[in-house]
This record gives structure tokens, sequence and C-alpha cells, in this order.
């Protein structure tokens, strides 16, 4: 596999403000990836920086080895982007939209594309109705469509299912993973942690600028997240003084245990057991993606 | 090429949709100019022998819808398109910052030459255009055309609200396109300001564009086109060099 993006020592600053400060990481073509942070982290600055739409001040970036400044024809060409904000041109009905963006790619008749674009999306029959006319959620169908249009092999989601409704954010996604599942490289912005967590195969993870975490999802769930259990003792009893050091406190009634791996449920049904204390109720809860998000955050915070 | 293209016709698509409020009032605006001007004046100004002033009047007025709407397409769309943000669609594709230009420009000399041959139709009934050297005519609006589209090009890119666009258009373009001798000829201004007016290029586009009507001018058109000609190599260098940094596009 070769390297769909390479990101090399990209520094970028706003005045006094430094939004990238020397990224660099590396994204195999055909993954799923993930970029996560905070607002202000540098995402879309950093995702600007890879389309061409804001200059580095410092450090090199590639599409499929493409230079995005010295072969930035070409690196375009290979970098399909969905921007963040809701923008539109009230001109275009949907299909004229979608074929004037197809000609600025320099490709003349790309009906039989846009058509299936269109039918994944769900948009088919709103094809000639006016840009204007459309909600919050199909115009973000017609971003997304607008950066399919001449097929690129990575493509760039920044926060796509922001204000989407549930139906279309499934919708989207099943089409993402197909394109994915066909060769595209994807590279996924977003706030929402269990969509990431779910569709990304490796994250980074971005905090004022800088990468403060970049692995596998797997991996990163290991190290920053863990099973947590939450018990309900029969009577309100006290936890045994030997599971005192896997408790993360008292919530509702229901003590929490952070465990660090599944198997030590079994330790814990043991103490109890020679405790003689009942159990009311118990839930076991997999790692999950926002704790390790706020957990590496933290790190980073250095707290 | 194709991206050229593209660009050229989604621009022309912009104003034609809207065509009552691009073409049409235009048009309408200076049917009226020429309606209360040469009602006013028709029997007290004769600016050269052998010219009525409703026909002295109307290149000046023609000139003047090519430019002011040159200008104003190429300054609205770029600007309506960076405070919505729709600009993104033109700065992701693989579009080279001299098509960027061209398509601008040659959309906005296109809205020009529209307009001003409006212009020219609806007026042709009050005072029958003479088409004396025609050559000119079309060299002169097509410059003058061409150099409002890329000083439109420059406004909406350095323009980042609305007011500073409006600005730009009622503080330089139009004394530029009023102070031209549109409505007079400058030997009719005192010696101060027909020096001034030398110095305003808009005077040259439709000195030398009148010219082609009628076969004399305030200056030679000879010297008309080099002014002209240098103001459209100069407005295009700036236009290009501000596209190539990215000024205000590419951060």
């Amino acid at each position: 596999m070769g390297v769909a993006v390479s990101v090399q020592q990209v520094e970028k600053r706003f005045g006094a403000l430094t939004a990238l400060a020397g990224v660099s990481l590396e994204i195999a073509e055909g993954e799923f990836f993930g970029l996560l942070g905070p607002n202000g982290a540098g995402k879309t600055t950093l995702i600007s920086c890879l389309a061409g739409l804001a200059r580095p001040d410092a450090g090199r970036l590639a599409v499929l080895g493409r230079d995005v400044a010295a072969d930035y024809r070409a690196a375009r060409r290979l970098l399909g982007v969905v921007p963040q904000e809701l923008v539109f041109d009230p001109f275009f009905t949907v299909r004229e939209t979608l074929a004037i963006q197809s000609g600025y790619f320099g490709i003349r008749d790309n009906d039989t594309w846009i058509d299936e674009i269109l039918a994944n999306l769900d948009l088919a029959d709103k094809a000639d109705t006016n840009m204007r006319q459309l909600s919050g959620g199909m115009k973000r169908r017609v971003l997304v469509a607008q950066a399919l249009v001449h097929r690129p092999p990575v493509i760039v989601l920044d926060e796509p299912t922001a204000g989407v409704d549930v139906e279309l954010r499934q919708g989207l996604w099943q089409f993402i993973r197909r394109l994915n599942g066909e060769g595209h490289t994807i590279i996924l912005t977003t706030h929402y942690l269990e969509e990431a967590e779910a569709l990304c195969g490796r994250i980074a993870m971005l905090q004022q600028g800088r990468v403060v975490a970049l692995d596998s999802t797997e991996n990163l769930l290991r190290e920053f997240s863990c099973h947590a259990l939450s018990l309900r003792l029969a009577g309100g009893a006290a936890l045994p003084a030997s599971l005192a050091n896997l408790a993360a406190g008292q919530e509702g009634g229901a003590w929490q245990l952070r465990l660090p791996d599944f198997t030590a449920v079994e330790r814990v049904l043991a103490a109890l057991r020679e405790a003689g204390i009942a159990i009311d109720d118990m839930r076991l809860s997999p790692p999950d993606l926002e704790e390790a998000f706020v957990r590496v955050m933290q790190r980073g915070r250095g707290a | 090429m194709t991206g050229f293209r593209t660009l050229l016709w989604k621009e022309l698509l912009r104003f034609w949709k809207v065509s009552f409020q691009t073409v049409a009032a235009p048009v309408v605006t200076a049917l009226l100019y020429l309606l209360i001007f040469s009602h006013v004046l028709d029997e007290h100004v004769q600016v050269y022998e052998s010219v009525r002033y409703t026909a002295f009047l109307i290149p000046g007025l023609t000139m003047m819808a090519v430019l002011q709407n040159a200008f104003a397409n190429a300054s609205s769309s770029l600007i309506q398109s960076k405070v919505t943000g729709s600009l993104v669609f033109v700065l992701l594709p693989p579009i080279s910052y001299l098509e960027f230009f061209l398509a601008y420009v040659t959309a906005a000399a296109i809205r020009g030459l529209l307009v001003g041959t409006g212009v020219l139709l609806v007026t042709a009934g009050f005072a029958p255009p003479g088409f004396a050297a025609p050559l000119w005519i079309v060299v002169f609006a097509l410059l003058g055309g061409a150099i409002m589209g890329a000083l439109g090009v420059v406004a909406g890119i350095w323009a980042d609200k609305f007011d500073q666009l409006a600005g730009f258009q009622n503080f330089l373009i139009l004394p530029l396109t009023m102070l031209s001798g549109v409505f007079y000829s400058i030997h009719s201004l005192p010696p101060f300001w027909q020096r001034v007016s030398h110095f305003n290029p808009v005077f040259y586009m439709i000195d030398g564009f009148r010219h082609g009507f009628f076969g004399v001018s305030d200056v030679s058109p000879l010297l008309s086109l080099a002014v002209v000609g240098g103001a459209f190599l100069v407005v295009s260098a700036l236009s290009l060099a501000l596209l190539k940094r990215g000024y205000k596009l590419r951060n």
C-alpha cells in the first residue's frame, strides 16, 4: 500500500495564533482515518493546507506523492473535500451544481456518475431543485456529492454529519464505507466520537496544533480507556476492601469500577461472593473512544 | 481548458439567470439618462459641429454602461461567493490563477457588451448612430469591458464586506466614469479640469469609443488606444499578481 497523504512538519500561524505547530503524519492508501480534536485544535487548518485553501508557513504536504504546492493540479485532482461550512451557490439546481463542479475538474460528460452519486445520497428526486430550496441536511448531501464528482481516490470529510438526521447519517456512512471498500482513502473529522470509533481504523488526535496521539483505534482504546463495571449492591452494602483499588466512586447508589480488562470481572464477583454480598444490578460497558479522547486531552494539558 | 470554460459558463449563467436585474435594469437606467439629458440639453449644447447633443450622448452612455456592468459582474460575483463561502468550490479544483482571471474577466466583458448593445438598440430611435469607424467601437468596447472586469476582480478580492465594495464603486468607479466626458466634451471644461481629465483612463475609453461613431474626438484614437491598452496591462498585471499570491483567497 502506498502513502495516500503525507504531512511533514507542517506549521501554520495566523498572526499570533499558532494553528499548526509542526504536524507530521502519514495516511496509507485505503485507510479510514480519523482526525480528532477539540475546536481550534487545527483539524480544519490541516485540511485547508492539504486542499490548497491555506498555505503552510513551513513543511510539506502531498496527496499520493503529489506535492500540494508544486504539483497542485495533480494533487487537487486526487483529493475530494467536503467542507465543514454549509455553503452553496444559490443560482443553480443540484444537477447544475454537480455538472459545473465536474467541469472545474476537467470532466465534461459526467451524467452517469452524477446520477449514481445522486441515487446513493438519496438526492435523485431533488436533482432539478434549486439549491436555495433544499433543507440543511439536503445541502450537506450535495456538498458530499460535489466532493465526489471527480472520483477522488482520497476523500476528506470535515464534520460531515453536523446537524444531519440519523437516517441520512446512516445512509451517508453506508455510502462512504462502500467507497472505502472500493479502495478510496477516507479522512474524517467529527465531534461524534462513537462515529469515529465505529468507522476509523486509525486515529490522530490533535491538540493546540500538535499531534498528541496517533495509533490504531484499537490501541487507543486499550491504552486510554477500560471496561467500566457498574454494581448496585443489595442493602446498599459497601465494597469489600480488596476491590477498593478498582473503585472510581459511586453514582446514584451504584459503585463504579474500572477494570483493566474484562477478565477482572471474575475477581470482582469472587470477592463479593466471599464477603457474602448479593448484587442487585450489574452493568459492564466496553472501552469507548470518548473516554480515551478525554484522557489523551488531559494528558496533553499536563493534568 | 475545461476548467476555464466551465468557470466562464458558470459566470455567464450566474448573471443571465437574473438578467432582468443585471442586463435589463442598466439598459433602462441609460435610457432614462438619455431622455432627461437630451430633453434638457439638446437645444443648448453642440459639442461637435456635425453632431447633435443627443447623438453625442449615446456612445458615452453606452460605454458607461459597458464599464459599470463589467466591473459590477466580476466584483459582485467574487464578493458574494467570498461572503457566502461558495468560492471554495472554485478554489478546490485544479483551476490555475490564469484560468480564473480569464474566466472572470471574459464573463464581465460579455455582460458589459451585452448591456452596451442593449443601450445602443433602445437609444437608436432617438438619434440614429453613425458608424464612422466600427473597428474602434469594437476595440474600445472590448478593452473597456476587460479593464473593468479585471478591476472588478481586484476589488472583489480586496473587499471583505459589501460596503467596502460599494465604497470602491462609489468613490472610484463612479467618479472616474462620470468625470470622463460621458455627458460633455472635456474641451468645454476650464483648463485645469481638462488637464485633470487627461489623467483619467476612462476619458480615453469613452473618447476612443466615440471616435468610432463620429470619426471625431477630443484626442487622437491612437493616443486613446495606447492609454487604454496600457491601463489594461497594468490592471491585469495587478489582478494576476493578487490571484497568483492567493491574496485573501488562500490564506
